[in-house]
């Protein structure tokens, strides 16, 4: 009895399997979702860090599942898309070896201190990937972390010779077709139907994070006497940003171009206040006291001698309250004055003179980059305990972006921007405006399937760790807008991705 | 005396089958009420409260007992539950079709004739339970990615005749209950190689008791009026464990394996039921009324103060069942029979959970009995159960404070085959 029992619930269930109940329209069924006139059979995406997926300082494998295109592909699997391929690094440490020796730090992640306060720290451990290690295939997401607008026509970029040298970048040497292949190359060889292009955000980006360090080469359109730091002149960027398009395009191919977001109002840039020095009444008074003759005499003589205008003098006054107070700092755009404070009238000793030569106090409106926040008020040497940094030793120039230099990445900004919607409508590709995306994220922030993404470092989970690249949550949000600009210019009808549904940071303690 | 002696030991031989085999039950009806209490009734349309013919009654109506005309009558009977769930959102995508495996409920029911105004009887069944299970880390995972539920009813029961048309009947029942349930803690925390942070739940042995009573008319020889009651029964655990899985290593995630407090209520039903005899066919309707708002939320306090106690609220809502059934007695040998019936959902709008996504069915059922001989009956029979497509959403599940609705479109049905065997003197 037993036996019969149990061959008719074995019969029954083979009968019964398969018959899942079916919807009338299935989300599986094909036609569903459409292409509308583009082609999704094979789908690269051509770009930098925000392209490789880049996040929390690293790239690792849970970052790049989280990448823009591969998002993209994911979704473009509705409607035609074809095998989508990374170059997966090997580990979810992030952090990057070359023959053995650590190259690329690891990943942050937000660990507890002994107060209990959260923030920033570096994952502990070795990291497994190694760029001498060539990965082989062909790779549809060519995002190259680090890379500028004029590296991805560079042949020999992902040379592992130059990577140790600076002269080649270790995240294209791992799946580069050769030691003479350039980026947009490699992406052209394989014959796209659709591409994603963004480029362009690491020709100021450099510049910005460094404080300003490098040159504004604007007007040098020789690309090999550039600096990390420095800004890429317009028209070079015009140059190589066209010849992009044209080779992704190849014989007809569609596709979809992002333009450059405003750098200065991601985390990085406006998570540390100008006036993040608390002082009481006394420590103002006595401060304002050691500055006094640099006030009233230093300055009104140098505008006396016609050396500095009456708006430098004023821009250069220093002056203490009681409550928060704005750090001093050194200024690469203001008048050099250290020789002339130690020639007559004035005869200061060389050290008063080479700490007045460049100074002026933070003003509002200037950025203190996040990582400034580790050394404000703190004294460099112990022992001088009244050496501190932002009050009697200025901040360097590299931990705050004047709006001097604000005015430099704006200008290359808005002049890359003209090139790539332009091109955009030239080539009648989808256009993503990132930068007023941006702007709106930064500004109240965009609502999602469970609350509002904003800018706020840390808690507001558009932007990851390093202040910089967004959040696998930024990328989803990304990622909509750009299957929104598809639809607009394709016709296609898409399903979009779950914002909400996507990481933001990471908890660990080492 | 030798043959009652006999009969008493196969009795314990089945009960320790059916207390120790009940693995798995299948919410197949709305909430998770699995009505599968006897194959013969099963095949009418789950109808049986005035209906009198077999020892199936100790559950659909105690009070009947007395009229049955075998001296002793035993039956029990397995169910296979093949319940399918397929849910898609077609703005984001998602497709997913529950994987749940095959839920074998099972009955065992005895009624001795002790003279001619008592019997007496025992039943062992599980009319509560639920078995789903989605593939781990699905889009609705944050909800549920398995559920296993099941409540065991043992009830010794008498049945008195006051004249021959009245009879009453009842008995105490003995629940007892385990759950197991496993969920994310939420849509995005995950360990540090993207492994889901996950929640297990399981409690075991959670008993209660509870009763049940019932009446009978014979208003003629053909004419029956049957009516039930079964009272709440909440089965409330004080030590049931949280199993973390893939938590961060840092004190901003203080998920620590914790002993729980929960309960979940099976919720009182009452049936009311009419059943006619024609010469060789019987027609029985019945009245469901399950009283299922008393789910309100399901509630998990954990022991350790760190971890944030989880409400979900259910809000359910009382629901009804209509049934209707025929029986027709084609020759000794065969017995047909057929049925149907609506179940009323007892989920509100905005209340649509994964894990029991249970909207109006409509149900349709057919069976038979044979006798192999004049003392044992085989009894089969199959039901099939209907939903429509349903778009519907869960709108009380909160991030941070702020609400995420999960919607979609679901699709169920299961095919349920039932083999039974009736034993009479």
């Amino acid at each position: 009895m037993k036996n019969i029992l149990k061959y008719t619930f074995a019969v029954l269930a083979i009968g019964f399997v398969g018959c899942e109940p079916e919807f009338d329209k299935s989300v599986t069924d094909a036609g569903f979702y459409s292409s509308g006139t583009a082609n999704f059979a094979k789908f690269v995406a051509v770009g930098n860090s925000l392209t490789a997926g880049y996040n929390d300082g690293a790239l690792y494998i849970t970052s790049q599942e989280a990448s823009y295109p591969n998002l993209m592909a994911e979704v473009f699997e509705f409607a035609g898309g074809g095998e989508f391929m990374q170059p997966l690094m090997n580990d979810n440490t992030g952090g990057m070896m070359f023959n053995g020796t650590q190259i690329l730090e690891n990943r942050l992640v937000l660990g507890v201190d002994d107060q209990g306060n959260p923030g920033p720290i570096r994952l502990e451990g070795t990291p497994t990937t190694d760029a001498t290690n060539k990965l082989s295939g062909t790779f549809q997401n060519m995002g190259v972390p680090g890379a500028k607008s004029y590296h991805l026509v560079a042949p020999g970029y992902g040379n592992p010779v130059g990577v140790p040298v600076g002269q080649a970048n270790p995240y294209f040497a791992r799946f580069a077709s050769s030691e003479t292949a350039s980026v947009i190359g490699d992406a052209a060889a394989q014959a796209p139907t659709f591409f994603a292009l963004w480029i362009g955000n690491n020709d100021i980006l450099g510049y910005a994070t460094s404080g300003g360090s490098g040159v504004d080469q604007t007007g040098n359109l020789d690309v090999t006497s550039y600096g990390p730091n420095d800004i890429t002149d317009p028209n070079v960027f015009a140059s190589v940003y066209s010849q992009q398009v044209e080779a992704l395009k190849g014989a007809g191919a569609k596709g979809v171009l992002l333009n450059i977001p405003e750098v200065t109002s991601i985390p990085y840039f406006t998570t540390v206040p100008t006036n993040a020095i608390p002082l009481d009444a006394g420590t103002a008074a006595m401060l304002n006291a050691q500055f006094e003759g640099y006030n009233t005499q230093v300055l009104p003589g140098l505008v006396g001698a016609g050396i500095i205008t009456p708006e430098e003098a004023a821009l250069r006054m220093i002056n203490f309250q009681a409550g928060q107070n704005y750090p001093i700092m050194v200024d690469e755009d203001i008048t050099d004055v250290t020789q002339i404070l130690m020639g007559p009238p004035f005869q200061l000793p060389p050290e008063t003179a080479a700490l007045l030569g460049k100074l002026r106090q933070v003003k509002s409106d200037d950025l203190i980059v996040l990582t400034a926040s580790s050394v404000l008020g703190t004294t460099p040497d112990p022992s001088n305990p009244m050496g501190i940094m932002g009050l009697t030793i200025p901040l360097p120039n590299h931990l705050v972006l004047s709006t001097t230099e604000q005015d430099r990445i704006r200008n290359a900004t808005m002049a890359y921007n003209a090139v790539i919607q332009g091109l955009a409508v030239n080539h009648n590709l989808a256009f993503v405006d990132a930068k007023s995306a941006l702007a709106q994220v930064a500004d109240g922030g965009v609502s999602y399937d469970g609350g509002v993404l904003t800018s706020q470092f840390v808690t507001g989970g558009a932007f990851s760790l390093d202040g910089v690249h967004p959040t696998p949550r930024g990328y989803a949000y990304v990622t909509n807008l750009i299957l929104n600009a598809i639809e607009d210019t394709y016709e296609a009808y898409l399903p979009k991705v779950s914002v909400g549904s996507y990481a933001t940071i990471t908890y660990h303690n080492n | 005396m030798n043959n009652l002696s006999k009969q008493n030991y196969t009795m314990r031989k089945l009960l320790l089958f059916a207390v120790f085999t009940l693995s798995a039950s299948v919410a197949f009806a709305g909430g998770y009420r699995v009505a599968l209490q006897g194959q013969k009734a099963l095949a009418m349309g789950h109808a049986g409260v005035a209906v009198i013919n077999s020892s199936e009654s100790v559950f659909f109506n105690p009070a009947g007992l007395v009229f049955l005309e075998d001296k002793l009558s035993i039956t029990a009977g397995v169910t296979g539950v093949f319940s399918n769930i397929s849910y898609q959102n077609t703005v984001t995508g998602d497709y997913a079709e529950s994987d749940s495996p095959m839920g074998t409920p099972l009955y065992f029911y005895a009624s001795y004739k002790a003279n001619d105004w008592l019997s007496v009887g025992l039943g062992v069944y599980t009319p509560y339970g639920s078995e789903v299970k989605y593939e781990k880390g699905w889009v609705g995972s944050h909800l549920v990615n398995s559920i296993k539920l099941q409540a065991i009813y043992i009830q010794p029961t008498i049945s008195v005749k006051l004249s021959d048309m009245v009879s009453i009947g009842g008995g105490p029942i003995y629940a007892t209950g385990s759950v197991n349930f496993d969920r994310s803690l939420n849509r995005t925390l995950t360990d540090l190689e993207g492994n889901r942070s996950t929640v297990e739940v399981d409690a075991k042995g959670v008993n209660n008791w509870g009763w049940v009573a019932s009446a009978m008319f014979n208003f003629t020889e053909n004419l029956h009026l049957g009516a039930t009651y079964r009272s709440e029964i909440i089965l409330d655990t004080d030590d049931g464990d949280a199993t973390f899985s893939n938590i961060p290593k840092s004190p901003l995630t203080p998920f620590e394996d914790s002993s729980i407090k929960a309960g979940l209520p099976m919720p009182a039903e009452l049936a009311i039921g009419l059943s006619y005899d024609f010469d060789k066919l019987t027609v029985a309707f019945d009245y469901n009324r399950a009283f299922w708002s008393a789910y309100e939320s399901l509630d998990i306090e954990f022991e350790n103060p760190n971890i944030p106690d989880s409400f979900n609220a259910r809000n359910y809502k009382n629901s009804s069942v209509y049934r209707f059934g025929v029986q027709y007695d084609v020759s000794s040998m065969f017995t047909l029979r057929a049925g149907y019936y609506f179940d009323e959902t007892p989920v509100r709008d905005g209340y649509f959970a994964p894990e029991t996504p249970r909207n109006d069915s409509n149900n349709f059922t057919a069976g038979l009995t044979v006798n192999i001989s004049d003392n044992l009956q085989i009894d089969a029979a199959f039901l099939y159960s209907h939903f429509k497509e349903v778009n519907a959403s869960y709108d009380y599940y909160f991030e941070d404070g702020v609400a995420v609705p999960f919607k979609g479109t679901y699709k169920t049905n299961a095919f349920v085959p039932g083999l039974g065997l009736t034993y009479k003197l």
